[in-house]
């Protein structure tokens, strides 16, 4: 079994991919972002929507999104667009990521002409970026070097005994080597705290265990709805899940079972390796753009039923254990784990195929979702849009 | 004979069906070694039944963690769902952080 990757030394950890990244500081500079994808190869745009009418925490969690994914080792160098009078500080958050020690260019949409002059100027930088790129190859590195995003999502029954306990093994099989996981979805921790909080390093982690979900249980609670309510949902019992409880149990099952080293805040970079626990919403979006911002270099993603989706530097790679979604959606998932459930293969030999599979992808094998170029982003905001 | 349910862990009084299954039927549970148990109704695809007989108020464990609690004596055999347990979770009157007894 292979315990090295192919992957590209930065001065600020591996990447897995050489993207030269466009990054809008606020959702009214997308455009331009775009079309500077568009007339550049090799380039990726990070399409979000926030920046802007933003304050206090929730800015600043913009800001640490955003300085997390231009920091990311899988972006060789970044092309900050901004408008010019968004409540982002695009200037500070190119000052952020140049520290970093990658190039790093600012242009100012109403300081260049508009949108046709910025996106100009913005083509001329990125083609000396994507140049610059291009020359770059790839060496081997330990996992040790890998920080992997564990995330589920379209769920169903299979999900709780063949993807996430395959997706667990291989994420066993990295922290062994001395790689990192990060794992989130606070409220679907509801129910299994307990199990976490035993396998926490310290009674500091421990209590931050119960302190993310009291606080996610409570922000539910504020908007006067009971998130429990609807835990599970009319289709998870219809699936057969009887319990919050039991939804959990089976959702945990993809971070495997190592100690849990740390829990951190939104996009915020993990101090340490191992497993990692971030705050995050349910919805796939942002929680994903969240294990891009702290670093993730590949995501791994679980799924019964079946989803499309991507990130734009970042390989999302697929796991199912449904048959019928393996066979149906060929175009999307890249690793079958349903034998365990029509063949009785072991998780453990199902999560070792999970893995090799994993360092194929992080020594520049391509997902299905880079194929069909799904490409997706978005930061999770925390303050009203007022 | 193939297996069609799934025992996560050996503490575990419920398993989960990987077919369906029709009442009476004598079924072969994946657990390391062989267990067999004769299911008394129509168990779908993802459900689950008991291989033990649980009583009410009894802890119902999946994943060798509780899952919820039964409302209901519950025979081997017996399909378990939100018919018969309760979630444990969102309960004022016996929180404590996480569903710990």
């Amino acid at each position: 079994m292979a315990d090295f990757f192919l992957g590209y030394e930065r001065s600020y950890g591996v990447g897995t991919r050489n993207h030269v990244a466009i990054l809008p500081s606020v959702v009214c500079a997308d455009e331009v972002a775009r079309k500077i994808e568009e007339r550049v190869e090799n380039t990726r745009a990070f399409l979000h929507h926030q920046g802007c009418i933003q304050m206090g925490k929730d800015l600043e969690q913009t800001h640490r999104a955003l300085v997390g994914f231009g920091t990311n080792p899988n972006c060789h160098s970044v092309l900050v667009v901004s408008l010019g009078c968004e409540a982002i500080d695009a200037q500070r958050l190119a000052d952020e990521i140049a520290k970093s020690g990658k190039r790093v260019e600012l242009i100012t949409i109403q300081k260049s002409g508009g949108t046709l002059k910025a996106i100009d100027k913005g083509v001329q930088i990125a083609k000396t970026m994507a140049h610059e790129a291009s020359s770059e190859h790839r060496k081997e590195f330990s996992v040790a070097e890998l920080s992997i995003g564990v995330k589920c999502g379209a769920s169903d029954t299979t999900s709780g005994i063949a993807s996430n306990p395959a997706a667990g093994h291989a994420a066993d099989l990295i922290v062994e080597n001395g790689g990192r996981v990060i794992f989130g979805e606070t409220t679907e921790i509801f129910g299994a705290e307990h199990i976490l909080a035993r396998r926490a390093i310290s009674k500091e982690v421990a209590s931050r265990v119960y302190e993310i979900a009291d606080r996610m249980e409570k922000e539910g609670m504020r908007t006067g709805v009971d998130i429990r309510g609807s835990q599970p949902t009319p289709g998870n019992i219809r699936g057969g899940l009887s319990s919050i409880e039991e939804k959990s149990l089976g959702a945990i099952l993809k971070a495997g079972t190592s100690p849990l080293r740390e829990v951190i805040e939104y996009a915020e970079r993990p101090n340490h390796r191992g497993l990692i626990l971030m705050d995050s919403p349910g919805r796939e979006v942002e929680v994903v753009s969240g294990f891009m911002a702290s670093g993730a270099q590949v995501v791994v993603f679980s799924t019964g039923l079946g989803a499309p989706f991507g990130l734009p530097v970042v390989p999302v790679m697929k796991v199912t254990g449904n048959p019928h979604t393996a066979e149906e959606l060929e175009d999307d998932i890249d690793v079958d784990v349903s034998a365990i459930i029509t063949e009785g293969e072991s998780v453990t030999e199902a999560g070792k195929r999970v893995y090799e599979e994993m360092l194929s992808v992080a020594s520049g094998k391509e997902v299905k979702a880079e194929v069909s170029g799904y490409r997706f982003v978005d930061i999770w905001r925390i303050g009203p849009t007022l | 004979m193939k297996a069609k349910a799934i025992r996560m862990n050996d503490k575990d009084n419920v398993v989960t069906a990987i077919s369906d299954l029709t009442s009476g039927e004598n079924v072969v549970v994946k657990n390391g070694k062989e267990m067999k148990v004769t299911v008394r109704a129509d168990i779908q695809f993802g459900h689950k039944f008991a291989v033990k007989a649980i009583g009410k108020g009894d802890d119902v464990v999946k994943y060798g963690e509780i899952i919820g609690r039964a409302t209901a004596d519950i025979m081997k055999g017996d399909h378990v769902h939100v018919h018969n347990i309760e979630s444990l979770r969102g309960r004022g009157d016996i929180a404590d952080g996480g569903g710990r007894k």
